[in-house]
């Protein structure tokens, strides 16, 4: 049954189906109705909300809360999430399974509050020091930030990571009839009290996420530890087993994670890689020019990391080009690069409004 | 020894230094929990970056959570939050809790949220090479004030009384009994509490200070004797004004 929501509400409403029951954040546009809507939603559910005191401590707040238990989340925008990283390295390090929902904003620094852009892409993927993978999931639509909050949430839960909804203004901000499916699965956190806190010795998998409270006396540390927790920051084996397993569950596993749509590619000649809210765009424009008797075709990344290689094992021989407008300078058009030796044109703008399809349509015209 | 039970036995050999307040500070800890009889696994301690984070994690045989630099108190609150039931102790440094994570020490004790805050107070930056602290006195001589330090340091019991911590205290690891008895009532409060000890840190402090310190160790351990003056009334905290000595106490 369709609802009239905004993106943001419905990201509340599918963190709320997946079980979320703590929620720490600090006020940014434009993500604070997420906020706002889980200090009314959490309440009705038994769940916990803290206004902190800035964003640093609300990522604290959230590692916290789930190490005593809970599915947590949080929501800000690209300064926010900048004061994030650190504590988000913290969670990588200890394995702590949390939502970050980044609606982005035109920057750097403060910039366009209440503008879109997707240039936090790298930001997400690298921001934090060290090494190790991130899951990345990019939503085009109000149903998707209700879908992609769950999927978010059950990644985490899967392999016990932080995972980042990286949603935009025009994304979070929309109002649009979405569909809040009540079938969605969730990945409900088990209990193994026998295994160790990070990461089976034997494999080096991971193990479920346990719980302060229990009388398991976890010990937990943002330093290089063994899998029982214990400081070991002189070993060259423990650091480099930690990294290869923050690496390897994400690696290992990207034909389970990676998640993205293909328009029209069958006999494309030129394929148009988009996400978020410009993939909306592009499906108007390629459609446009399909109707107009070109052949062009859409791939939408709904997973932006781990980044989705693959796709170029779909492509048909037919193409011959490839266009990836961004909301920024030119961050995805890299990695698409660093796989294909196609041609790649790219088409960005990043002056806090969204891509028209009119304006992919140009590009379009342009190269043709 | 019966408080070898909250120890865990692969932590030994102990990190501190020779001289160092926070082992003195952590048996008051382990004593006063043992005299309270509290049940230790359902307790979380929480604890930053340096010597003093230390003290919890690994050492106690608990469940511990050891955090980025500053940033306990935030942690310690999302635990709270969810699982009331759970007693949530932070013990950290100064420079920890009162330099970069002074916003979530003001913040949480304006909450008066149920925390127990315990500050190993050494007034210098012991982990990092002995820098100067937001509690090291003027005039002292640390690896960023070789000429002495010049601003005027934190006194943390005001801080946090101006914030709104609902019980403070302030004691030093010669006057263990006294100690524990604080940390008792800290572990017992209902609402944020708050303890300041003064650890004395021999290797970083002492050595550079030894007009004041004396020159050893333990000679810097037994000055605490000299240097603390005992408040007779709590508000004794904003009057109290004799230079270079130590007011201690309950104040709220």
């Amino acid at each position: 049954m369709p609802q009239f929501l905004q993106g943001n509400e419905a990201c509340a409403l599918g963190a709320i189906k997946a079980g979320c029951r703590f929620y720490a954040g600090y006020p940014i546009t434009p993500s604070s109705e997420i906020m706002e809507q889980m200090a009314r939603e959490l309440p009705k559910v038994g769940g916990v909300f803290v206004q902190m005191e800035d964003e640093i401590g609300s990522m604290g707040a959230v590692i916290g809360a789930t190490w005593a238990g809970a599915k947590a989340m949080t929501a800000t925008s690209g300064p926010g999430l900048t004061l994030m990283l650190e504590n988000i390295g913290y969670a990588i390090m200890t394995e702590t399974p949390c939502v970050i929902v980044d609606v982005q904003r035109a920057g750097p620094s403060t910039g366009q509050a209440t503008k879109p852009a997707s240039g936090d892409v790298m930001q997400v993927r690298w921001g934090a020091s060290g090494d190790y993978e991130i899951i990345a999931l990019s939503p085009w639509s109000a149903t998707e930030m209700y879908e992609m909050t769950i999927q978010a949430f059950n990644l985490a839960e899967t392999y016990r990571v932080p995972v980042f909804l990286l949603a935009d203004e025009a994304v979070g901000h929309i109002r649009e009839s979405a569909v809040i499916s009540p079938d969605i699965p969730v990945v409900n956190r088990v209990d193994h009290t026998d295994l160790p806190t990070f990461g089976n010795s034997k494999d080096n998998s991971v193990t479920p996420m346990p719980m302060f409270g229990q009388g398991r006396k976890l010990s937990v540390t943002g330093s290089t530890h063994d899998e029982w927790g214990y400081r070991k920051t002189q070993s060259p084996e423990a650091q480099a087993t930690s990294v290869a397993r923050f690496c390897n569950k994400i690696k290992q596993n990207t034909d389970k994670i990676i998640s993205y749509e293909s328009y029209h590619i069958e006999d494309a000649e030129t394929i148009v890689i988009a996400y978020g809210f410009t993939a909306r765009s592009a499906l108007k424009a390629v459609q446009t020019a399909r109707a107009d008797g070109h052949k062009v075709g859409l791939i939408r990344l709904k997973t932006i990391w781990p980044f989705p290689e693959g796709i170029f094992r779909e492509l048909p021989k037919t193409v011959k080009k490839i266009v990836v407008p961004e909301m920024n300078q030119g961050q995805i058009v890299r990695e698409i690069q660093r796989f294909t030796a196609l041609p790649v044109e790219q088409y960005n703008k990043t002056n806090g409004t969204v891509i028209t399809a009119s304006e992919i349509a140009d590009k379009l015209n342009e190269i043709r | 020894m019966k408080l070898d039970k909250y120890i865990r036995p692969e932590v030994f050999p102990t990190p501190f230094c020779q001289g160092c307040g926070h082992g003195i500070l952590m048996q008051a800890i382990l004593r006063a929990l043992d005299e309270l009889s509290l049940d230790i696994d359902k307790m979380v301690f929480v604890s930053g970056i340096g010597c003093a984070a230390w003290i919890p994690s690994p050492h106690f045989a608990a469940d511990t959570l050891h955090t980025l630099h500053g940033r306990p108190i935030a942690y310690a609150t999302g635990i709270k939050l969810f699982n009331p039931a759970l007693k949530v102790v932070v013990i950290s440094g100064d420079g920890d809790l009162a330099a970069i994570g002074g916003n979530h020490l003001i913040h949480a004790a304006r909450r008066n949220i149920e925390l127990t805050v315990i500050c190993a107070n050494n007034s210098i930056y012991g982990m990092t090479g002995g820098q100067v602290a937001p509690t090291t006195p003027c005039g002292a001589k640390t690896a960023t004030t070789p000429q002495g330090a010049s601003e005027p340091p934190f006194d943390l019991c005001k801080l946090v009384w101006g914030a709104g911590a609902t019980y403070i205290a302030r004691s030093t690891v010669f006057h263990v009994k006294e100690l524990v008895k604080y940390i008792k009532k800290a572990l017992t409060h209902k609402g944020f509490s708050f303890i300041d000890t003064v650890s004395p840190c021999y290797t970083q402090y002492g050595r550079r200070n030894q007009n004041v310190c004396g020159t050893s160790p333990a000679n810097m351990v037994l000055d605490l004797k000299n240097i603390s003056v005992r408040a007779k009334q709590p508000d004794e905290l904003f009057t109290f004004s004799e230079k270079d000595k130590i007011l201690t106490g309950e104040f709220k």
